[in-house]
């Protein structure tokens, strides 16, 4: 039924490209109706109740300070890229856009995106590897007023219990998780799902062991693969990681299944909602001592698809006051996020001391497309492939980068 | 009877057609013509056409496509993944079918012996059929938990847990118990209702002949349930080569694509990978494969009416 679903989608999706394919291409910021619109609509992936909620807080206060009427629309992150590119066929794109950065070049590859600049939007006093993420050939495209990344986080009450400190590189974390795991329960917990999620769980281990991602079947990379197999081979984490998700992982975690469990700074929230639970937060563990953890740059970026005149320079004002300090300080605050500007960032960690891990993190994060542009997907999706296949036991770690490295290639 | 009568009455509207002049029977055929085109016909064409093209990210924006003739097919062919997947949606259909038609053949004749609470206990047996699939996908996914699934928590006492969603092995075999599960329920109701329309003299003569109950059921029930037969297996087969949300939500494909099918995988090269030409035309293939069998089934459903009407 649904594969007949599928080609519905596709063929509507078709339908409308083809009606379509004979109007001229959108003006160019300037062009069309000159006047700021006092509407526009904004689309998120922002689904998660608490997540929501604070985003709506901020479009508000947004909303009253421009004097334009946001019209929000959220869909599930997985439904993201589809949406865009439906809109992007039919031309009804949304005004402001707000997508997971490493998509973002791909977005911007299809030509329906503007440049910032346009705007007035200066990208002074940022991370690098945020702006990295938003630049697609030589111009920024998308900007987020916060970045995350993720960390480990673990369950005081169970370390203190086992005699288990808080580990720092990857002998300490195997030994404490090891400890940890036992009758049903395990030490460690984290998501490798055959997708971006699994890619961007596995890379702090890629990064931080000195991998590359152009290089998947290197010895690093290898290596790296190879450790993390072994955590769940030798049982200090379930083997349901290839079928977990995050938010199945903070699950598991915030039932006491897990003593520790590599997760972003976005469920702070909803680890601080739960009362018993008392937790704390270290960077991921790194593979040799005195070492930097190199996690992925995670956040949502504000882009502006080309929509007209009046539609721009109106969702550009938006975004203009999303992107000031005290609106980025809020919506760190309530997501738990990490400030996107260094100077901000710094300030923040002094008056939120459970971010810092994060904070620190974010400093040497690495943007998942800076390297690889637009073929990241399909990297991402081959490393994903390979971390399956080698921890079901289906291909041992160097034959399963090797398999990925010529799929990535071709 | 009923048929010839049918047949009879069609004839009429046919003759006055041909007095009163053909336009206003085209008016009247007008929207059946115009749903066929616009909500068959069209996607059906457009999906052939965008497997034939380089149908990328950009093409959404631009409208472009280059036209690339078969390479899509040929990409699909070439990739390792493609004998994975068919191999398992032949495996997942015949499981599925073998367990649910047998089944549900079995809990049929059961069922049609008259004892109490049968009618109750058969209502109820409809149950996996009116949940939506995604409600029974994802608690079969709970049981199957490797760690604190019921399932494993049974096993555990005759100390043989089965790694059900974490291993290659056990996957398919886990979406393909699910699938059975929620097939019988269908496969139940139409062979019973297949069983009602045998006359039960028959089966006085038999007895009386001194058949025993394995003989009624083989000289006098399997013969006389055949046409019903043919149309669930044929059926079976048609719903079962395009389940997707099932195993979409029970493994979504995974563990390292043990449990990708054909479907399955035509959704991962669209939405996954954005390669929507080689989706398309996976798609296509697919389409191939249940047009075969769907007019299998109308060549073995014209032969069952053929052989009740005469």
């Amino acid at each position: 039924m649904s594969a007949t679903k599928r080609g519905w989608t596709l063929s509507m999706t078709a339908l409308t490209a083809l009606a379509l394919t004979a109007c001229a291409p959108t003006p160019a910021p300037g062009g069309g109706s000159d006047a700021v619109a006092t509407t526009i609509t904004e689309l998120d992936y922002y689904a998660d109740e608490q997540g929501s909620a604070a985003w709506q807080k901020i479009l508000d206060a947004c909303s009253k300070q421009t004097g334009i009427t946001i019209e929000r629309q959220t869909v599930p992150t997985a439904q993201m890229l589809p949406k865009v590119l439906q809109g992007a066929s039919s031309k009804t794109l949304p005004h402001l856009l707000f997508t997971d950065n490493p998509t973002l070049q791909q977005v911007a590859a299809t030509g329906a995106l503007t440049p910032l600049t346009d705007y007035g939007i200066a990208t002074d006093g940022y991370y690098e590897s945020i702006i990295k993420a938003g630049t697609y050939q030589d111009k920024v495209y998308g900007l987020a007023p916060g970045v995350n990344g993720l960390a480990l986080m673990y369950n005081k009450d169970l370390l203190t219990a086992a005699g288990v400190q808080p580990p720092t590189t990857w002998d300490e974390l195997k030994a404490a998780a090891t400890k940890l795991s036992g009758s049903g329960k395990y030490g460690l917990a984290f998501s490798a799902l055959p997708s971006e999620e699994g890619t961007w769980q596995f890379l702090p281990f890629f990064w931080s062991n000195g991998a590359d991602l152009a290089q998947l079947d290197s010895a690093k990379s290898a290596e790296a693969l190879k450790y993390v197999t072994d955590l769940v081979n030798s049982g200090a984490a379930s083997k349901s990681v290839v079928n977990w998700s995050q938010n199945d992982v903070a699950d598991q975690f915030v039932a006491g299944n897990a003593a520790m469990m590599v997760n972003g700074s976005w469920n702070l929230a909803r680890l601080d909602a739960e009362k018993a639970l008392k937790y704390g937060v270290v960077p991921i563990p790194v593979p040799k001592a005195g070492g930097k953890p190199t996690v992925a740059l995670g956040g949502e970026v504000g882009a502006i698809p080309a929509t007209g005149g009046g539609t721009q320079q109106a969702a550009g004002k938006v975004l203009s006051c999303i992107l000031t300090e005290p609106t980025m300080v809020e919506w760190s605050k309530a997501h738990a996020y990490v400030p996107s500007k260094v100077d901000v960032a710094k300030k923040f960690g002094e008056q939120i001391p459970a971010m810092q891990a994060f904070i620190d993190e974010v400093g040497t994060a690495r943007s998942r497309t800076a390297e690889l542009g637009e073929k990241y997907p399909k990297v991402s999706a081959a490393l994903a492939a390979a971390l399956q296949s080698t921890l079901t036991g289906q291909q041992p770690a160097e034959q399963a980068l090797a398999q990925a490295q010529q799929a990535s290639g071709s | 009877m009923t048929l010839t009568a049918t047949g009879v009455r069609a004839e009429r509207p046919t003759t006055t057609r041909r007095r009163g002049g053909g336009y206003a029977g085209y008016a009247f055929l007008a929207p059946v013509l115009l749903y066929v085109v616009v909500f068959f016909g069209y996607p059906l064409v457009a999906n052939l056409v965008m497997s034939a093209q380089d149908y990328t990210v950009r093409s959404f924006y631009t409208g472009e496509a280059p036209f690339v003739g078969f390479a899509n097919y040929a990409a699909v062919l070439a990739n390792p993944l493609f004998t994975t997947a068919v191999l398992n949606t032949v495996l997942f259909t015949v499981g599925s079918i073998a367990f649910q038609f047998g089944i549900g053949l079995a809990l049929a004749v059961f069922f049609s012996g008259r004892f109490l609470g049968s009618a109750t206990l058969r209502s109820l047996l409809l149950l996996p059929w009116l949940l939506p699939l995604v409600v029974s996908g994802a608690v079969w996914r709970w049981m199957f938990d490797q760690d604190h699934g019921v399932l494993n928590a049974v096993l555990r006492l005759v100390d043989a847990p089965v790694p059900w969603l974490t291993s290659t092995e056990w996957a398919l075999p886990a979406v393909v118990i699910t699938n059975i599960w929620i097939g019988i329920p269908f496969n139940l109701v139409v062979l019973h209702g297949g069983l009602k329309a045998i006359p039960p003299t028959l089966y006085e003569a038999a007895e009386l002949d001194g058949a025993s109950g394995w003989q009624r059921f083989r000289f006098v029930t399997w013969p006389l349930l055949r046409p019903v037969t043919g149309i669930v297996l044929m059926l079976g087969l048609v719903y079962t080569i395009k389940v997707f949300d099932v195993i979409m939500v029970v493994t979504g494909g995974g563990p390292a694509n043990a449990t990708q099918t054909l479907t399955t995988w035509s959704y991962a090269l669209s939405f996954r990978d954005f390669a929507f030409g080689q989706g398309a035309a996976v798609g296509n293939l697919l389409i191939l494969v249940a047009t075969a069998f769907g007019l299998l089934y109308l060549r073995s459903l014209r032969a069952t009416l053929a052989e009740a009407a005469s």
